[in-house]
């Protein structure tokens, strides 16, 4: 007989492969634990397929109880894209970082809404290329340091953060879900993915997370970053409401 | 489901037609593709054809997407398939990596065309490297070299068996000629013929919920340590050399004590052969191989009949690719080897006759034979004939 | 046992592949072994089209070839493009309605045959028939394709075509009854 997870722990995480191997601090296991918590409020268990990219998402492959596949970095959306296509019936959740979704793999992110593709992103993001060692990511903050921006991002040399979210919500169709959420309110955050899970169109969420360890900041310090300055250039909340229960109806 | 193709019948399509037929008869659900000449009209006559057999296409923003969502629906159990030629074979060749990894039955139909780089969209056999080796591996892929319009209809059938039963990435090696040549061709039942096109099954959604009633399947790329990776590419290694043996694959007209043995594939080998065998006619000793099969290589039978020669000769439209093949199966042996080398160029047997003719005349003139094998390798090894 | 070769090149539009494509299926549905490749590259409009058709009583392997028994040019350029396949057993067929300077031609060419088919056609066809015309005189100089074949593959090709006006049949058999009796005459 199987013993049922703590409490605390939703239950369609995997109790064997706890406790996780995310650093002390990191954003990560908060946005999976609204995730895990989403999908036993749905009781999807055997529907839902769970995608992870490169870069420290891949230190999920094995977090959940649920179907799981592991790809390059980029290319989680068109290996569930393609899944999907044969299994009408399955949930894919493509789970990425903000280099994965916003840079390498951002012609899969906008074709994947363009074409209003029934798949559910997650878009981790935490301003920095975390796994590699701390580079400047798209969605890294004008003076932000970082290890290939040392005298902090310049947007006249690298640009201005990229808004993933925004840029979605305009070249998606008009049922699509887009929303930003934060680990900073994981009961924002749950109700955003119960939503994207349910639409069966395209939906995206971004999470707004912590990174202690790239930052190289306290605890105080991450969570004034993660609660204060990221959502002055990334704005929390619906962006695209899409399909809800009453309309399909 | 019904047969595509009930009764035998006779066609006469262009290659890339057939393979659009070959793919509905083997069953094929869905095809994901990006434009790219010359394997276009693939893609045209699959989505011309597929709704009417139930099947799916989806026209992707590029080939990274067309072969990581071939990765999707096979991992969603069922055979699917793409195609693709020169610069898409490169990005396509990340998606089959990762099939290499984590050995998914992904299979792709690849029309050469010229390269390097953009070159022509016309014909080639400059992918060989690339199907056999590209990406970040081993090559622990099937690669088959097709000849003709019958071989591509019976080959596309074959990838799609062989890419299941031994859970291995497929390329279908044809190139621009034979995608765009139109000819006869017959086309049949794969089930009647006894043609095994494979028996797709889930990897991942399997019946059952995960954790619960069945463990999570848990796919990944990815390892921690290099002790792990080692194991895993080990075993990959291991399971392939087995494999090899039962699927390489080659044709040959033998010839004792031939003085020559002609060596090519593709489209190619069908003009070796014609080149051979009226240089035998002639009263000529000439042999002729093809592999069929370049991953795995057919490196037993070809050194088999290489040793029967008193040299090879390797034809191919492309500089050195199948040359390089041939000379590390004979490696250690004192066969020499010589090239024919027309990178981006169709082959005609008339060619072919008269190489093999000036090679042995200058073999009569200078009564050339095995004593002479170490000047004329070493000859060859600064690109001069002997 | 043998193989005709026959190269056939002209401007884009001028119906070349059309023509070859006919050749080949007909040659096909009268029992022949036949293989038919278009020369495909980047340059679509502008450039020289050459299609390359062989048939035959033995299997044609080899999609191209350097020697042509049967060249057929459509346009001057064309027969500058053609020329490396001419031999002295060639037959070469030209489009002859405007004067072709003669220089161009290929001298080693065993017969030549020039076929004002543009006049020809228009004249008491049709100006669009007359890529149908030229066919009937490479149908005529090859003599291996039947002529129920012939029809079935044009029917294939150009049945849709004739379904909205029945008359175009007609005109296209006339016009490859023309150009056939060219091939013996001339």
């Amino acid at each position: 007989m199987k013993l049922q997870p703590e409490p605390q722990m939703p239950r369609v995480w995997r109790r064997e492969s706890k406790p996780h191997r995310f650093c002390p601090g990191c954003g990560h296991p908060l946005a999976l634990k609204a995730l895990g918590e989403a999908v036993d409020d749905l009781d999807w268990q055997d529907r839902v397929v769970f995608g992870c990219d490169i870069g420290c998402s891949l230190l999920a492959w094995d977090f959940f109880d649920l179907d799981t596949v592991q790809t390059h970095h980029g290319r989680t959306l068109p290996v569930l894209v393609g899944l999907k296509r044969v299994r009408p019936e399955l949930v894919p959740i493509a789970y990425m970082g903000d280099g994965g979704a916003y840079a390498i793999g951002v012609q899969h992110l906008v074709s994947a809404a363009a074409r209003d593709e029934p798949v559910c992103s997650l878009v981790v993001n935490n301003a920095v290329y975390a796994m590699t060692g701390g580079q400047m990511a798209p969605t890294t903050l004008p003076g932000q340091k970082t290890e290939t921006t040392p005298y902090g991002r310049d947007p006249a040399l690298s640009g201005h953060p990229l808004k993933g979210a925004e840029m979605v919500a305009a070249v998606a169709a008009p049922e699509a879900y887009v929303a930003r959420g934060s680990v900073a309110n994981l009961r924002q955050l749950k109700r955003y993915l119960l939503r994207a899970l349910q639409n069966p169109h395209f939906s995206l969420v971004e999470v707004l997370a912590s990174c202690p360890t790239n930052w190289r900041t306290n605890a105080a310090e991450t969570w004034e970053w993660v609660e204060k300055e990221m959502p002055r250039y990334f704005p929390l909340g619906e962006l695209k409401g899409g399909v809800r229960e009453e309309e399909r109806r | 489901m019904t047969a595509v193709i009930e009764r035998e019948r006779r066609a006469f399509l262009t290659g890339n037609e057939v393979v659009a037929w070959a793919a509905l008869a083997a069953g094929a659900e869905v095809m994901f593709g990006y434009p790219i000449t010359p394997q276009n009209e693939i893609m045209h006559y699959w989505a011309r054809l597929a709704p009417r057999y139930g099947r799916k296409f989806l026209q992707t923003e590029d080939e990274l997407s067309a072969g990581y969502a071939t990765i999707g629906a096979v991992l969603g159990g069922v055979k699917a398939f793409t195609a693709t030629a020169g610069p898409g074979h490169v990005l396509m060749q990340e998606a089959l990596a990762m099939a290499e990894m984590m050995r998914l039955p992904v299979v792709a139909i690849i029309t050469q065309r010229g390269g390097p780089s953009t070159a022509t969209v016309i014909y080639s056999q400059q992918e060989v490297n690339l199907a056999c080796f590209g990406g970040n591996g081993e090559g622990f892929r099937l690669v088959y070299s097709v000849a003709g319009l019958q071989d591509l209809y019976e080959y596309t059938l074959k990838a799609f068996g062989m890419a299941w039963r031994y859970r291995l990435p497929t390329i279908v090696l044809g190139d621009g000629y034979q995608a765009k040549m139109r000819g006869p061709v017959k086309l049949f039942d794969p089930a009647r013929q006894g043609i095994d096109t494979g028996m797709a099954a889930p990897f991942l959604g399997a019946a059952g919920t995960p954790g619960r009633e069945r463990p999570p399947v848990h796919l990944r790329n990815t390892y921690n340590l290099e002790e792990e990776l080692l194991a895993v590419v080990e075993e990959q290694a291991r399971s392939f050399e087995q494999v090899a043996e039962q699927v390489a694959e080659y044709e040959e007209e033998k010839r004792e004590g031939a003085a020559i043995l002609l060596v090519a594939h593709g489209i190619v080998a069908r003009a070796a052969q014609l080149a051979a065998g009226r240089l035998r006619r002639r009263g000529k000793a000439v042999g002729f191989f093809r592999p069929v099969t370049l991953r795995p290589f057919p490196e037993t039978a070809l050194r088999r009949a290489a040793f029967e020669a008193e040299m090879v000769l390797v034809a191919e439209s492309a500089w050195g690719q199948l040359e390089r093949l041939v000379r590390a199966s004979l490696s250690g042996s004192e066969v020499p080897v010589q090239a024919y080398r027309r990178p981006g160029m169709g082959i005609t047997p008339e060619e072919l006759e008269e190489e093999l003719e000036k090679i042995l005349a200058a073999r009569k003139s200078s009564g050339w034979s095995r004593g002479d094998e170490v000047a004329a390798r070493a000859a060859d090894a600064t690109g001069l004939a002997p | 046992m043998s193989i005709a070769r026959i190269v056939l090149g002209g401007e884009g539009g001028q119906g070349v592949q059309t023509i070859a494509e006919i050749l080949a299926e007909a040659a096909y549905r009268s029992g022949l072994e036949a293989l038919y490749i278009p020369n495909f590259g980047v340059e679509q409009r502008g450039g020289v089209s050459l299609a390359f058709v062989q048939l035959g009583d033995e299997v044609v392997a080899v999609p191209k070839f350097r020697r042509a028994q049967v060249v057929v040019a459509l346009s001057d350029r064309a027969i500058q493009r053609t020329a490396d396949y001419v031999t002295r057993e060639t037959t070469f067929i030209y489009e002859a309605s405007a004067a072709v300077d003669p220089s161009f031609l290929p001298r080693e060419a065993g017969r030549l045959l020039p076929v004002p088919a543009v006049k020809l056609a228009t004249e008491h066809l049709h100006p669009r028939v007359f890529n149908v015309l030229i066919l009937g005189t490479v149908v005529g100089v090859v003599d291996m394709v039947e002529e129920t074949a012939l029809k079935a593959a044009l029917e294939g090709l150009l049945g849709h075509k004739f379904a909205l006006k029945p008359e175009l049949r007609e005109l296209n058999y006339r016009a490859l009854g023309e150009g056939r009796e060219l091939a013996l005459t001339a």
